[in-house]
């Protein structure tokens, strides 16, 4: 095999910025590269959205795999990382899943750094509000579980959501607000800019980032991975990881396999742009809505599932007026906001709202799947543990719980008690 | 996307409850072993294209209806009773 293709090196700084402003930002070079497949790899990762793109980095980054490929059918980041709500946080309950969010928003601290990319991580806070006696309750008991996890939980009463936050409509009928959780590291990031840094952190370090090219077949020998035929020819690998978010039970079926996924849609929504208005993110449960305001202005805002199985990337309008009316009645001030457009993504919804990061039936072929509506936040703790996995074959100490198995064994994972139905999570 | 129960004809999407794939009709016996009871309750055939699937008209005549519809598309190919009718309905 020949030397390793090198990727595109260009360190990004402040001076930088400057020096090319001077100059007509002439000096600016493509931030990865745009290779042809090679006819075989050490390691492939199917998929090139931000947990893929994740896994590739950290496969390269922490375990020196360099000669791996992440085959995107589309282009880089076409999925649900260019098209989310962008919230991180680390708010988690059950054991299982309370230090893998940990450990993600851990690696969320250090990321611009470790990237040298901009993904404008903004930890503005995450404030869940209450509106009963019995959810302040479970939100205290949540908060414990936080600290206890080594992370930031605060339970604020009326007062102190009314101080942070005036402009709540404190006195609905319905869902009258008794408080809030605050978590001061959570906050927001920017979405395209996550794959973006990723993309380029691992093409520097060698990884082919091969667009628009679909995994059509996974070829198997005795049981195991020997490679993928794609629209772009066959490529050979002993490890093959499916990293493919809603279209899970496609790329999985190829294999053979049947997953514990139904493919969901969730809408979210955007306004204009408006002056500095909403400075965290603020979760109304109750009225399954939630809002922050992005760098750019916009209100950005969603709510539930619209409830059915879907691969349209596009969702109803029941839910479209649903969202509304609960964003109204949390926060009459928004009501002259025009929204500017909406959203479908394709969820992969596991039985228990909770994700797998696991070794499948077949030898050499891993599956990175059943994020909900919770995988922007992951990201990096995803990508990390699937390339743990990949690299070592043995699941990552905050990851072990998402077994593919769990299921069939009756460790579950259900994060809200909501019991086995896919679009209950 | 609005359903056309057999009993009610067309509805707005409100008015029903979705429950999932049709796979849940298909209960295994009580002795079956393991691997059935959780094939039954999470593993999904999840298919882009067409699918059948299970909605309750919560808000109309009470009944489970098996859907036929495409999952890319929202088409809605076929919409029956699960329960047979009683008596002479037809």
């Amino acid at each position: 095999m020949g030397p390793q293709a090198k990727g595109v090196e260009m360190r990004y700084s402040g001076f930088r910025v400057i020096t090319q402003g001077l100059f007509g930002n002439t000096g600016w070079k493509p931030a990865w590269r745009n290779p042809a497949p090679k006819a075989e790899y050490d390691a492939i990762v199917i998929g090139g959205g931000g947990h893929g793109l994740a896994t590739a980095y950290y496969l390269a980054r922490n375990h020196g795999l360099t000669n791996i490929a992440v085959l995107e059918k589309g282009y880089l980041g076409s999925g649900n990382i260019g098209r989310n709500t962008t919230i991180v946080r680390a708010n988690y309950f059950l054991p299982g899943n309370s230090e893998f969010y940990s450990h993600s928003l851990k690696l969320w601290e250090g990321l611009e750094a470790d990237l040298n990319y901009n993904v404008m991580h903004s930890q503005r806070g995450v404030l869940n509000l209450f509106h009963s006696d019995g959810q302040r309750d479970f939100f205290a008991r949540r908060g414990n579980a936080m600290i206890n996890q080594g992370d930031d939980a605060e339970l604020l009463d009326r007062e102190g959501v009314r101080r942070m936050v005036p402009y709540l409509d404190f006195e609905q009928t319905r869902f009258p607000i008794y408080g809030g959780l605050l978590h001061r590291r959570g906050g927001t990031a920017r979405h395209d800019a996550v794959a973006w840094g990723y993309a380029r952190g691992a093409d520097q370090r060698g990884v082919d980032l091969i667009q628009n090219c679909e995994v059509t077949g996974i070829d198997l020998q005795n049981g195991k991975v020997t490679g993928v035929q794609t629209t772009r020819g066959a490529i050979r690998a002993k490890k093959v990881g499916i990293v493919v978010a809603g279209r899970s039970s496609q790329v999985a079926a190829m294999a053979g396999l049947r997953l514990p996924i139904e493919s969901h849609i969730l809408q979210a929504f955007v306004t204009e742009g408006l002056k500095p208005v909403i400075d965290q993110v603020v979760t109304f449960g109750m009225g399954h809505f939630y809002i922050s305001q992005s760098d750019k202005g916009g209100l950005v805002f969603g709510g539930d599932l619209d409830f059915y199985a879907s691969y349209a990337a596009r969702g109803n309008l029941p839910m479209v007026e649903h969202v509304m009316e609960a964003g109204m009645t949390l926060m009459p001030m928004i009501g002259r906001a025009k929204l500017l457009r909406s959203w479908g993504g394709i969820m992969d919804m596991s039985p228990d709202g909770s994700p797998v990061i696991d070794r499948t039936p077949v030898d050499g072929l891993y599956i990175d799947c059943g994020w909900n509506y919770g995988g922007f936040k992951a990201v990096p703790a995803s990508g990390w543990c699937m390339a743990h996995l990949m690299a070592t074959d043995t699941p990552h100490e905050v990851a072990r719980r998402f077994r593919l198995d769990r299921f069939a064994t009756g460790h579950v994972l259900d994060e809200e008690g909501t019991g086995s139905q896919h679009n209950l999570h | 996307m609005r359903l056309t129960c057999p009993l009610c004809g067309p509805r707005d999407l409100r008015e029903f409850y979705y429950y999932g794939a049709d796979t849940w009709l298909r209960r295994p016996a009580a002795d079956a072993p393991p691997e059935s009871w959780d094939d039954y309750l999470h593993l999904r055939d999840n298919p882009a294209g067409e699918t059948r699937d299970l909605w309750y008209h919560e808000a109309g005549c009470a009944q489970w209806l098996a859907v036929t519809r495409d999952t890319i598309t929202h088409a809605v190919h076929q919409v029956d009773l699960v329960a047979a009718p009683k008596g002479g309905v037809k």
